[in-house]
């Protein structure tokens, strides 16, 4: 019976609790047991065996009718009360959070546990978590992408139903290329970011992964919603309902040639995926439009002055004061600090602080951080231009498919795994990675993204595609090569 | 290339403790991503107006209304020091300036 259970989708099951087939009590218990047995460091955190905390009645969102309880695999930074919270540093070991985030909170489902992440949600790969890094389910000396690294993995590989992540310049829809799942980075304002240890607030977006694009449908479904404790958040236009479109037909796809000969390092059989999912597409009744996005390939640069500046000041409350680490706490003040900063962040984390510090100081502010202001509008208005002429703009999710762990050792080469993504997180613009099938036995994604807000056409496109590909998943979720 | 003066200068900005070994490497790397992020000083970014953030919504108002604040306890409980009720911190000592 629990093989049965665990290949049904999210919302199969949830369909399933709600006819009176299954019993909520046994689909978490099914899950529990496969995560606790976790053999990919998918998770930090796993719920203790019995009925679920944090079945709680959802509190109220915009959303209609609650959904049934699906058990949620939730990434670290996200608060959940009680609960260990430490975005996956070292600097918040074993903190438990007084309160929960507004998203965790609305969506009310039985938490099944706590997912690994890059620290601070600081990487492409999740080799920078303080607790180890994460296998990749399809090849498990691969990395799963990052930062939602353990999200990813947890959902392809069957550990879980679907999971939250966040995305800031691609850490929800990079690692669900690499393991071959959906993820949906959000319009900036469709979700709130209250209760999510903040990277960098202009850009951080909380978004589903999922086995497909109807789990998704379903799952962001009930995040959207005004928050008062988050002014940025807004009312999401439309509903959300169950995406039902098998084919393109009116469609207008735009291809951004002039970004996708920018990068150097663009795998070919990745190209060659892409170019066949495209002309699939074709084949559905989109019609393929080039448009040119002519500051997209300085997003990157611009990225890495605006993020790493808000990681800067967001990662200030990190001082041993109010949580988490102290060292130091005999010497003074200043001593305290440093130290505990010092030895409470990792490599990248501390990278990025110098970084946006730089970039921030009396002296370099207008040469980095205005300039790179002024890129973003730019990167804004060329896709403002472009969905003059098209619906959607579609991109190759990430340049490669999984590499090794530890193959990719400098910091700017782990950047540019970044380079399709990057551009929609600064223009706040929603974006969709679906599976497009394999490259070398290694699943490819294929990224569209949409004009603020179209999440409900960007989905019904998603789908349509997804149909027509025929992604087969199953193997992950069977435990990939060893 | 950064010189280590800077590394250690934004280092003490940014109240972190840097070995020498972190900080040799770091005047690298940090070097190595500007030298990338300096193309973008090349673009004709003239009268262009800067982007802080996507939202076009202006600052919302919330009815006025007092709510209760978590309890001072539950947010004792995670500080690594308390003192009289609030948040222990050594002494400003000798940093003080």
């Amino acid at each position: 019976m629990s093989d049965t259970i665990l290949e049904l989708s999210a919302a199969a099951a949830a369909a399933a609790i709600a006819a009176g087939d299954l019993d909520p009590a046994e689909l978490f218990a099914c899950y529990r047991e496969r995560a606790a047995a976790d053999p990919l460091n998918a998770f930090l955190w796993v719920a203790p065996p019995g009925p679920p905390a944090g079945l709680t009645e959802p509190t109220a969102g915009e959303a209609a009718t609650p959904l049934a309880p699906v058990p949620l695999a939730v990434k670290d930074l996200f608060c959940t009360q009680g609960v260990p919270s430490q975005s996956a540093s070292k600097i918040l070991e074993g903190y438990r959070p007084p309160y929960s985030a507004t998203v965790v909170a609305r969506l009310g489902l039985p938490l099944l546990g706590k997912t690994n992440q890059d620290e601070f949600a600081m990487g492409s790969s999740n080799e920078n978590s303080a607790f180890g890094p994460v296998a990749n389910p399809w090849d498990r000396g691969r990395v799963p992408g990052g930062s939602s690294g353990g999200s990813a993995a947890a959902v392809a590989g069957g550990l879980a139903p679907w999971a939250l992540g966040t995305d800031t310049g691609g850490s929800i829809r990079q690692p669900a290329a690499f393991c071959g799942i959906v993820g949906l980075k959000p319009t900036y304002g469709a979700v709130s970011r209250y209760g999510m240890i903040a990277f960098a607030s202009s850009l951080d977006q909380a978004g589903p992964l999922t086995r497909d694009v109807t789990d998704a449908a379903l799952l962001f479904s009930q995040m959207v919603g005004a928050d008062p404790r988050d002014a940025t958040c807004v009312a999401f236009p439309d509903r959300i309902g169950r995406p039902t479109a098998t084919d393109l037909a009116g469609v207008r796809l735009g291809i951004p040639s002039d970004l996708l000969e920018a990068v150097d390092g663009l795998d070919p059989a990745v190209k060659a995926n892409f170019d066949a999912t495209v002309a699939l597409a074709g084949s559905l009744g989109a019609e393929i439009v080039e448009v040119s996005l002519p500051h997209a390939e300085h997003a990157l640069s611009a990225y890495y002055i605006i993020a790493p500046a808000e990681a800067s000041a967001n990662l200030a409350r990190f001082d041993g004061v109010r949580y988490g680490l102290r060292l130091g706490g005999e010497q003074d003040l200043l001593s305290m600090y440093t130290r505990t900063r010092g030895e409470g962040f990792g490599p990248e984390v501390k990278r990025r602080i110098m970084l946006g510090t730089y970039a921030l100081a009396s002296g370099y502010y207008d040469a980095y951080y205005g300039t790179a202001q002024k890129v973003r509008t730019r990167i804004s208005e060329d896709f403002t231009a472009a969905f003059g002429q098209v619906d959607l703009i579609v991109t190759p999710t990430a340049p490669t498919v999984a590499f090794g762990l530890g193959a990719v050792a400098d910091p700017l080469a782990m950047y540019l795994n970044d380079f399709y993504t990057v551009p929609m997180s600064l223009a706040g613009i929603p974006a969709i990675s679906i599976p497009s099938g394999l490259c070398d036995g290694l699943p490819v994604g294929f990224q569209l993204a949409g004009p603020a807000f179209s999440e409900a056409r960007l989905l019904e496109a998603a789908h349509a595609l997804e149909q027509a590909i025929g992604f087969d998943g199953a193997p992950a979720r069977a435990g990939g090569t060893a | 290339m950064l010189s280590r003066h800077e590394v250690d200068h934004v280092a003490a900005l940014a109240r972190l403790a840097l070995t020498d070994a972190e900080a040799e490497r770091m005047a690298v790397e940090l070097s190595s991503i500007l030298e990338h992020i300096d193309r973008i000083r090349a673009l004709d970014l003239d009268g262009v107006a800067p982007t802080a953030h996507v939202s076009d919504a202006t600052a919302p108002l919330r009815p006025d209304v007092p709510v209760p604040s978590l309890p001072r306890e539950a947010l004792l409980a995670a500080a690594p020091e308390v003192a009289d009720g609030g948040f222990g911190v050594p002494s400003p000592g000798a940093s003080a300036q």
